[in-house]
C-alpha cells in the first residue's frame, strides 16, 4: 500500500493512521496477564483455606509480609491488566463524543483503585 | 464528527453463533465482569483494614444468597478468562490455529472452566476451618 501524502506526526496519532506506541500497549496486557496467572491462582488458593476465616486469622495471614507482597503485586498487575483490557473495549464499542472521556476516566479509576488497594494493604501490614 | 446513520460493519446478527465466536465475546465479558471483582477486592481490603466490624459486614455481605451467586459467577468467569487468555498467548506464538484445534482448545477451555470452579469451592468448603 503506498504511504498517505505528508502526513504530519500528530495526524497519525489523531486518526490517520498508527501512532506506533500500540506494541508497548499489547505488550503490557500480555506480561500482566501472564505475572496474573501465578497470583490469581495463589489468591483464590488463599481464599479456599480462609474461606471461613473469622477476622482474626484472616488478618493474621495478611500481615505476613510474603502475603501482603504477593497482594500489591497482584493489585498493581490487576489493575494494569484491567486497564488494557477495558481501553480495548472502550475503544471498539463506545463511537460517541463520550469515548475520551470515557478512556480517560477508565485509567484515572483504574490507577486510583490501584493505589487503594496498596493502601489498605500497607495499612494491614503496618498494623496501622 | 458527523456520524452516517449505516450499520457497523460486520452486523454479526445475522451470523449463526459458533463455539469460536461465542468464546471470543464471552472472553471480553468476563474479562468486564471481573473488573466489578477487582474493585471487590480493594473493598474487602479496605474492610480488613479497618477493623472487625467493617469485616463483619463484608463478610455477611460475602455469605449472603446474592453475595455467593455474585461469588460463583466471579470465579467462573475468572476461570474462563484463565483458560481463555492462556490459549490466546499459544495464538500470539501462531500455534493452534488450525480449526480442529481451535475447536479442541474451545472446549478445552468450557469444560476446565467448570471444572476449576467445582474444584474451587469443594476445596472451600472442605480445607476451611
Amino acid at each position: 500500500m503506498p504511504e498517505p501524502l505528508a502526513l504530519r506526526p500528530i495526524d497519525r496519532a489523531d486518526t490517520l493512521g498508527s501512532a506506533r506506541a500500540g506494541v508497548r500497549d499489547w505488550r503490557a496486557e500480555r506480561l500482566s496477564g501472564i505475572a496474573l496467572v501465578p497470583l490469581s491462582l495463589w489468591f483464590l488458593a488463599a481464599f479456599a483455606v480462609h474461606a471461613r476465616s473469622g477476622y482474626g486469622p484472616c488478618i493474621a495471614w495478611l500481615r505476613e509480609p510474603i502475603s501482603a507482597v504477593l497482594m500489591m503485586l497482584l493489585l498493581i498487575a490487576v489493575f494494569r491488566h484491567l486497564e488494557l483490557g477495558l481501553r480495548v473495549v472502550i475503544e471498539d464499542y463506545v463511537h460517541s463524543a463520550a469515548k475520551l472521556p470515557t478512556l480517560i476516566g477508565t485509567r484515572l479509576l483504574c490507577f486510583a483503585l490501584a493505589v487503594a488497594g496498596l493502601a489498605a494493604t500497607l495499612r494491614v501490614l503496618l498494623g496501622r | 464528527m458527523h456520524e452516517p446513520l449505516r450499520p457497523l460493519s460486520p452486523n454479526i446478527q445475522h451470523y449463526r453463533p459458533q463455539l469460536t465466536s461465542v468464546l471470543s465475546i464471552l472472553h471480553r465479558m468476563t474479562g468486564v465482569l471481573l473488573a466489578g471483582a477487582a474493585v471487590a477486592l480493594v473493598l474487602g481490603l479496605w474492610a480488613v483494614a479497618a477493623g472487625p466490624r467493617a469485616y463483619g459486614i463484608a463478610r455477611a455481605a460475602c455469605v449472603s444468597p446474592l453475595g455467593l451467586a455474585l461469588l460463583a459467577l466471579a470465579t467462573w468467569a475468572f476461570f474462563l478468562h484463565l483458560c481463555g487468555g492462556i490459549r490466546h498467548l499459544f495464538w500470539d506464538r501462531v500455534r493452534g490455529f488450525e480449526l480442529a484445534t481451535i475447536y479442541r482448545s474451545g472446549w478445552a477451555v468450557v469444560a476446565a472452566s467448570i471444572l476449576l470452579t467445582a474444584l474451587l469451592w469443594l476445596a472451600a468448603w472442605r480445607l476451611s476451618p
